[in-house]
């Protein structure tokens, strides 16, 4: 076989996988839009934006689990985005090398780990922890939840951000360090903004992560689909998007009502990733002209 | 195995096919004799005193592979209606529209009782309360009341536990203790319920949470939960669940759990039936933690 002709075929299996990739999401999208739509039809939208959510007697307001979802994920970034970040800036550029080694490898095995088996740490220990110590009237609440999505989504931000941060080139740090600047000034005004792009992927991913789990968030915030008010709504249970989905989709019949606003759920789901994904993407770009008109 | 099956969405089929374990020992070589099958679905509530009566039913029947899955009382009955199983579980009764429905399909399910069901009222073991009516229930769950003072603990607030809204016992509990049984009554959970998606969910939160109040089937009961005893009148009597408070009509909170069959059941499924409702079906009821039938001498 000559070298060109091996190089076509590369070319073109390299672009029926591309391809492929593309279409099987268009595919999911259309289903998703095709089971979810009819929802729209079925259910009037006042009905959609009520505050109650019970199914088995028709009453599909969707705000709850709208807020509950938004309410879990943030408490959870809010958590995991310091440490996450703080955590790979450890790594990438203060530890010895020897700590190092361990270090990444081990991170990078917790992001493994299965959420159902944090899920039932959660039931068994955090939860009774949290009421305990805190003097909740249950353990299962947001906040638990958000503990929990925030220790599932560190190692996927510490594994993707020590990476964008080894990839900073060795000459930004010894310039500034030939210029005067200090350590940590090294670290917070030149390394973390030169990686600064690889740093806000791996927060759209450790969001991503929060967002969509499932398992987890599904044993330990309790499932009341309430809408949540004020700052107290973190130390109560809430309902998420993703539970709901994953509780009801087994019994549900098909093509029914409720079937079709599940699916409905599932379109706000991946609307509201994309808005995230979009505005982080958005944020990376402006960052990346501004950095090259200064080169210039 | 039970928090397995209990925890994960009742969509994952439990399927155990009983096909091949079937074979006698020294049973001839050569080509063997058409086996016969009987194929069974539903109640998650059941599937665990289905698999049981299906594996022993094996010992006294080897030629007879009996398939046993999970889904849901309703998920069983569309089945039973589209004719893709011998046998629905259901731990409701069947309604109207489904017998329309089956009807209009050529089917005429037949109703079976194989089991009954105490729903238990449990509470942390520290509570105080002991007794409780079915109206002070239908008021703790609905959100009319919400601190244990008012039905004589401490001043606490209640924290309601339930199982999911695809829970057959979450709608029998509905049905029968929130809406007191009344047809017309609209009542609904409370809307802070917790809905906890399996019953170890419930189990976890009363062993360690003084403010919880929960419910789930008998068998589900462990020994870090109260039993609270529940009677119809303020005045009692009150009375805890068990085999013979159920059989005497005493306890309130018990519901009949059947088997829907399409017409006259074919043989091997009627024996089936008929093996279930003799004495060895029912001591596996029983060490289940369900309420087995009075055996009618």
């Amino acid at each position: 076989m000559t070298s060109a002709l091996r190089e076509r075929l590369v070319a073109v299996a390299v672009r029926v996988a591309g391809i492929s990739a593309i279409a099987l999401l268009l595919v999911i999208f259309f289903f998703l839009i095709q089971q979810g739509l009819p929802a729209l039809a079925e259910v009037p939208l006042p009905d959609l934006i009520g505050s109650r959510w019970y199914p088995i007697e028709g009453t599909f307001g969707l705000v709850p689990l709208v807020l509950g979802s938004l309410l879990v994920t943030l408490a959870a970034t809010l958590i995991a985005v310091p440490l996450g970040v703080a955590t790979a800036v450890f790594i990438a550029e203060v530890a010895p090398r020897s700590v190092r080694e361990v270090l990444k490898p081990f991170i990078e095995v917790m992001a493994g780990l299965p959420s159902v088996m944090l899920g039932f740490l959660g039931i068994a220990i955090l939860a009774p922890e949290l009421y305990h110590r805190l003097r909740l009237t249950t353990g299962l609440t947001a906040f638990t939840g958000a503990l929990l999505l925030g220790w599932i989504a560190i190692p996927t931000i510490v594994s993707v951000a020590e990476d964008a941060l080894d990839a900073v080139p060795r000459g930004y740090r010894d310039g500034a360090l030939a210029l005067g600047a200090n350590r940590w000034q090294t670290i917070w005004r030149v390394t973390l903004p030169a990686a600064r792009g690889g740093v806000l992927t791996a927060v759209m991913l450790g969001i991503g992560r929060a967002f969509g789990e499932t398992m987890a968030v599904m044993m330990v915030t309790g499932n009341a689909a309430v809408i949540p008010r004020g700052w107290g709504a973190l130390f109560q249970p809430v309902r998420t998007m993703t539970a709901t989905i994953a509780a009801e989709m087994g019994e549900v019949a098909g093509g029914s009502t409720h079937y079709h606003v599940l699916f409905l759920i599932g379109i706000l789901l991946f609307l509201i990733s994309l808005a995230v994904n979009l505005v982080g993407a958005s944020v990376v770009f402006r960052a990346r002209t501004r950095a090259e008109r200064i080169l210039s | 195995m039970r928090f397995a099956a209990r925890l994960l969405p009742t969509s994952i089929v439990l399927s155990v096919l009983l096909s091949g374990v079937g074979c006698t020992p020294g049973s001839p070589p050569g080509p063997a004799p058409a086996r016969q099958a009987v194929v069974t679905k539903g109640s998650d509530t059941m599937v665990n005193l289905a698999l049981a009566w299906a594996e022993a039913y094996l010992e006294v029947a080897p030629a007879v592979e009996i398939s046993v899955t999970g889904g849901g009382s309703g998920t069983g009955l569309a089945a039973l209606i589209n004719a893709t199983v011998d046998l629905a579980n259901a731990s409701r009764q069947i309604k109207p529209e489904e017998i329309e429905e089956a009807r209009a399909n050529g089917v005429e399910p037949v109703e079976t009782v194989v089991a009954r069901d105490a729903i238990a009222v449990v509470v942390h073991p520290a509570n105080p309360v002991d007794h409780l009516t079915i109206d002070q229930i239908s008021a703790i769950y609905s959100g009319a009341i919400g601190n244990w003072k008012e039905v004589g603990g401490a001043d606490r607030p209640i924290v309601r536990l339930s199982r999911e809204t695809n829970s057959g016992t979450h709608v029998y509990f509905l049905e029968a203790v929130v809406r007191r049984g009344q047809q017309d009554d609209r009542t609904l959970f409370a809307a802070d319920t917790l809905l906890l998606p399996s019953s170890e969910g419930i189990a976890a939160e009363i062993a360690y949470n003084e403010n919880a109040i929960g419910y789930d089937g008998l068998g589900y009961v462990t020994d870090e939960m109260k039993v609270v005893a529940v009677g119809a009148n303020p005045a009692g009597p009150f009375f805890l669940p068990s085999v013979e408070t159920v059989n005497l009509g005493q306890y309130p909170i018990a519901r009949d759990l059947y088997i829907y069959s399409a017409g006259r059941p074919s043989p091997q499924a009627g024996d089936y039936l008929a093996w279930i409702l003799s004495p060895p079906g029912q001591a596996l009821v029983a060490s289940l933690g369900f309420v087995p039938l009075r055996q009618t001498p």
